[in-house]
């Protein structure tokens, strides 16, 4: 699978209070929460994003709060994917739990540009920018974690293992 | 090869003799618990799994406390949700209104969790419970989900950071000064996926709220979990509240840290984090002249007992500032009564602060004290993120409850010295 977007770009250590406000978490439907989506950063965000596109941000994206309300109104905005030097290790869990596919890359990272046209091999983690010209490879996605995304995320995967027993 | 505490827990619910840093494991737990803003997503999942019964109704817990008492219709239904499901399923730890505390003091006070245990929150502060020797981690909806069904989580053994405190705090210094002055340290990624475990004398000589105070904050590190050995202190707070069996687990004097860091506590000053990250520390002669319009003394890092009381201590026989809103909330309705029973309510009201039922509330911008564009708030609170607190365009500054107190006396932010 390849995904190919067009590049917003982020700094460090976005929280998920800035990716949704908790004033919104007063309901977990994604399509209330995405309209909000990083609204305290910038107000016109979820009228700007496209189907597709992707966040390219710093270290420690989606750190502070576990709400997972954050990637749900993420990936139901549209967001193909999210490129980040690092992740919090709740926000890791989480986007792995909803299916929102995630990569790290320090050097992809910082070298992307806003703006720019992205694509990546989910498979192999090969990110090309096309803009620029360059390539990166970003961390391997741990076998446990291709086995829960093959499973199609935690629930059937936990689900399928209880049959077995 | 020692081990740590967290690791002989760990290896105690996978049914191993010991793990290694990077291993993976599937752990048993001993209580999951979620609240009512986590929850709702949590119970969808179940009911679409069309699981018919959760794996035991006493090691759940559902805590209605961030959006409560219901501050608007939304946040109603979200807690009616939680108390159909409680209700269906017979889940023992539900807390209605006038028992419901934040849900990380309450826990602890009644006994729900233990040393030893493992506990798996859908809440970020779900580490609090390291302070008394569990292995606890916050998690999302789904995790917690799965774990309602399956009563066991998947679990990365992390890698352990050793942070060791010596020396005797000086005045107004608290488990929160120590926390603070760590994150600024090492920075809110500092402790990414790894554990913080505190040790020395200034830790051992700390009571266990200032503990559950330093334990509640080593997500804002990064961490995936805080933990304190439990001693003396840790059984005379258990002793009178636990229902079930407990165990106290020592790391070993050969286990592996990936990182010690040490620190001289008698040197650290009260410490203020500035917005709008915990890592912008200063020590509160630093803090400069920052006007404040409201302060806040609560949440699960400083709504216990002792917190109240050391505000109570600085804001006996003093009026706050006219211009400064100052609110303080007990995290439990247990507290709320002793602190009425004490004579502290009787100095808060004289003081000119309001008294608010417990809640999470203001802490997430939720209600019962939302700042406004351009506001200030000083609050004993965890997080001082764009909008934390209410408008995107107000402040939030960290500190302990004196220096908080101090500030509202002072309309700036300030020490209980410059009193």
């Amino acid at each position: 699978m390849k995904i190919e977007g067009k590049v917003w770009k982020f700094g460090d250590n976005i929280d998920t209070d800035v990716i949704i406000a908790a004033r919104y978490l007063v309901t977990s439907d994604p399509k209330e929460l995405a309209r909000h989506i990083m609204e305290d950063m910038d107000p016109e965000f979820s009228t700007k994003v496209q189907p597709g596109d992707i966040i390219v941000a710093g270290k420690n994206f989606g750190c502070g709060s576990s709400r997972e309300h954050a990637p749900i109104a993420i990936k139901e905005a549209g967001i193909a994917c999210i490129i980040a030097e690092s992740f919090a290790r709740i926000f890791f869990r989480n986007a792995f739990n909803t299916g929102l596919l995630i990569f790290e890359s320090p050097e992809a990272a910082r070298s992307i540009q806003e703006g720019n046209i992205v694509s990546i091999e989910v498979e192999t983690g090969k990110i090309t920018d096309k803009t620029a010209g360059a390539t990166f490879a970003a961390a391997p996605i741990p076998q446990f974690m291709k086995d829960l995304i093959d499973a199609g995320g935690l629930m059937p995967y936990v689900l399928k293992k209880r049959l077995k027993n | 090869m020692g081990q740590t505490i967290t690791e002989k827990i760990l290896a105690a619910h996978s049914g191993k003799d010991s793990v290694t840093p990077g291993e993976l494991i599937t752990v048993k737990i001993d209580l999951a618990l979620a609240n009512d803003i986590t929850a709702p997503i949590s119970i969808k999942l179940f009911e679409e799994a069309q699981v018919e019964s959760v794996f035991d109704p006493d090691k759940i817990a559902l805590v209605p406390d961030h959006f409560v008492p219901n501050k608007d219709i939304k946040s109603a239904i979200q807690t009616q949700i939680l108390r159909q499901f409680a209700r269906k399923h017979k889940i023992t730890h539900f807390f209605e209104l006038g028992e419901m505390g934040v849900e990380h003091a309450l826990l602890p006070e009644q006994g729900i969790v233990l040393p030893g245990d493992i506990v798996v929150g859908a809440d970020s502060h779900t580490c609090t419970y390291g302070a008394l020797g569990a292995f606890a981690t916050g998690m999302g909806s789904t995790d917690i989900a799965a774990a309602m069904i399956t009563g066991e989580v998947w679990l990365k053994v992390p890698e352990s950071i050793k942070f060791v405190y010596s020396g005797q705090l000086r005045k107004w210094v608290t488990g929160k000064d120590l926390i603070l002055y760590t994150i600024g340290d090492i920075g809110v990624d500092g402790a990414l996926y790894r554990t913080m475990e505190f040790t020395g004398d200034t830790i051992e000589a700390l009571g266990m709220s200032d503990r559950m105070t330093i334990a509640t904050m080593a997500i804002e590190a990064g961490a995936k979990n805080g933990i304190i050995a439990p001693d003396e202190t840790t059984r005379s707070y258990v002793e009178s509240r636990a229902k079930r069996q407990y165990k106290f687990y020592q790391s070993d004097p050969d286990a592996r840290y990936i990182e010690v860091k040490t620190y001289d506590a008698s040197q650290i000053e009260p410490q203020v984090a500035f917005p709008h990250l915990p890592e912008n520390t200063r020590g509160i002669s630093d803090a400069g002249n920052v006007p404040i319009d409201q302060a806040v003394i609560g949440s699960c890092t400083n709504g216990r007992l002792e917190d109240l009381r050391l505000a109570a201590e600085v804001l006996k026989g003093r009026t706050i500032d006219p211009r400064v809103r100052l609110i303080i909330i007990p995290a439990t309705p247990t507290i709320y009564r002793q602190a009425m029973e004490e004579g502290l309510f009787d100095i808060f009201l004289k003081a000119k602060a309001i008294i608010s039922p417990p809640t999470c509330g203001p802490c997430l911008g939720g209600h019962m004290g939302v700042l406004a564009p351009g506001e200030r708030a000083i609050a004993t609170t965890n997080r001082n993120f764009i909008g934390r607190m209410g408008h995107p365009g107000s402040e939030v500054y960290l500190s302990n409850p004196a220096v908080a107190a101090a500030s509202a006396i002072l309309g700036r932010i300030g020490g209980p010295e410059e009193l």
